[in-house]
């Protein structure tokens, strides 16, 4: 089950989407068993920005059939007080530590990339490119050309395996991918959360407007997404939306993903990731 | 960051309880069910439900997401009850489950509550199925505290049992006290305010109505607060309510909140 990634030794394939697991939240609830017992084989932490992000207004979730739709704002304490509080507390961690990062212009994604570079304990860095240049007003991972762009600007700052982590909310994912990949991206990762509207009452209920809908209900759109980018580049992918079960893993690795991400199960079942590894290896593949 | 209290932790993944008794009382159906590899929950700590099966795949798919629950009571070899009324998709399919059927469970989460302060006697304040985790603190506190009691109506108001020796107030005036519970609330700090410390659970409307009677006596209250939540345990960012401090997930740094801490208490439910 062992696998290599992005020069990474892997004990299975199974990770956490960004922003889906808080090791150092979870200690407080479970304290150290959550260590021991680390259900990923590896750790994606949530997006850390340059500036403290306090997030979104209230509310936040909404259940639609057979999912969840979040409105978080990637809440974070900014580079400076996530390297002082959060970086010694996720040291402690028995697996590889992947850093998902996000900036608003491509200089402020390098001084992300350059911070972390210079930590040992970083194993890998991933970039959320789901938000806007500010300067091009242009969703950075929703175009060929952007992605291009903030990658020839990145990838000279570090040799640690940058992912790219890919939207959904575009027209031709793999175009982007395609991207990514000469311009120096060493995998990639998706999907995101796709975008969806929480109504009641005949009004917007999420607090943020707009949110990003995972689950179950996207497992098909992240089926079908994964196998696109898989078919368009030769470097790694990781795969994730939806995924529940064992078999629901197998079907992303048969479409081309060398990893598989577990995200919402984890809500309903903290140990998800654990539990979806050892499914997996019960489950035929292709 | 300060230290903080010490809480019972959760034994780490989710696990399946057995339902041993479900009971009906009143609007509300009563959950026992056979936690025997859990810890003894903190009074106000959660944990978050759903059943074995059937959970999801009904009209609209839905439940999806467990549903958070603080604990009504505890009973001997790992029992755990828990308090519920039917009224989303969730706890319509908690409602209908019947004994020797498996409950997932995850927890106890949270912060519960903290005792009175020396020389405060406890007062407890509870409004609808927020009643729960009085039941639970009542128990641990001993014989003693005085209790107050808010419901819709007379159907609603069959919870009282759970607190034996409860004042009572119901919307309708069928049971007790016509008006809501902080008419009694009111009355009780006007006689002795330097008496009570407060511990109150229930809609948002109540509990500010209470934080603000007890802020403007500098009576101690502690509030127990709902929010939305996914996970249970800090990993989704989900659950959060504005506090003196910022935005708090009130999965880890609640459910229960001291007062002096909220602005105002006007947080939207979750899913149900």
């Amino acid at each position: 089950m062992s696998v290599r990634f992005c020069g990474l030794e892997l004990a299975h394939p199974i990770v956490n989407a960004s922003g889906t697991f808080d090791l150092i939240a979870a200690r407080r609830a479970f304290g150290d068993a959550v260590l021991h017992d680390f259900p990923f084989a590896a750790h994606v932490t949530k997006t850390v920005t340059l500036r403290p992000r306090q997030g979104n207004p209230p509310p936040r979730l909404w259940e639609p059939p057979a999912g969840l739709i979040n409105s978080i704002g990637l809440p974070n304490r900014g580079l400076e007080g996530w390297l002082e509080h959060d970086l010694p507390l996720l040291a402690e961690l028995p697996v590889p530590l992947v850093v998902n990062v996000m900036g608003f212009t491509p200089a402020e994604v390098g001084t992300l990339v350059q911070a972390f570079d210079a930590r040992p304990e970083v194993d890998a860095l991933e970039l959320n490119v789901s938000c806007p240049n500010v300067e091009t007003g242009l969703v950075m991972g929703a175009d060929p050309a952007e992605t291009a762009a903030l990658l020839r600007h990145v990838r000279p700052l570090t040799d640690r395996p940058l992912i790219v982590k890919l939207t959904p909310n575009c027209s031709d994912p793999a175009a982007v991918a395609r991207a990514a990949e000469q311009a120096g991206a060493d995998a990639v990762s998706l999907v995101n959360t796709l975008r969806g509207l929480a109504l009641s009452g005949g009004r917007p209920w999420l607090g943020g407007g707009a949110g990003g809908v995972s689950g179950p209900a996207i497992r098909a759109v992240a089926l079908a997404q994964v196998h696109d980018v898989a078919a368009a580049v030769t470097i790694p992918v990781v795969g994730m939306g939806g995924v529940r079960r064992g078999q629901d893993a197998r079907d992303l690795l048969d479409v081309g993903a060398t990893l598989v991400a577990v995200g919402t199960e984890s809500f309903r079942d903290p140990a998800a990731g654990a539990r979806v590894a050892r499914e997996l290896e019960a489950a035929p593949g292709r | 960051m300060s230290a903080e209290r010490a809480r019972t932790l959760a034994p780490f993944g989710r696990r399946v309880a057995s339902v041993s008794a479900v009971r009906r009382l009143g609007a509300y159906t009563i959950l026992h069910c056979a936690d025997a590899a859990g810890p003894r929950p903190d009074a106000g700590q959660f944990y978050m439900l759903a059943t074995e099966t059937g959970w999801g795949g009904g009209a609209g798919q839905r439940p999806f997401l467990p549903r958070a629950f603080s604990v009504l009571r505890t009973g001997p070899e790992g029992e755990l009850q828990f308090l519920l009324e039917a009224v989303g998709p969730g706890t319509a399919r908690l409602a209908e489950l019947a004994p020797g059927e498996g409950l997932w469970l995850a927890g106890p989460f949270g912060l519960g509550f903290a005792p009175p302060p020396p020389g405060f006697s406890a007062l407890l304040v509870g409004g609808g199925v927020g009643i729960a985790p009085l039941a639970i603190w009542g128990d641990q506190l001993g014989p003693g505290p005085r209790v107050l009691l808010g419901f819709r109506g007379a159907a609603h108001a069959r919870g009282a049992e759970l607190l034996p020796g409860a004042e009572v107030a119901t919307d309708d005036g069928s049971v007790g006290h016509a008006g809501p519970v902080t008419e009694l609330l009111e009355a009780v700090l006007s006689a002795e305010p330097a008496r009570w410390a407060v511990s109150a659970c229930g809609p948002a409307g109540m509990l500010e109505a209470v934080r603000a009677l007890c802020a403007r006596r500098a009576v101690p209250a502690q509030l127990a607060l709902e929010s939305g939540m996914a996970c249970g345990f800090g990993a989704c960012f989900g659950c959060v309510v504005p506090t003196r401090d910022g935005l708090l997930r009130l999965c880890v740094d609640g459910p229960v909140l001291d007062g002096a801490r909220l602005e105002h208490v006007d947080h939207p439910g979750g899913a149900t």
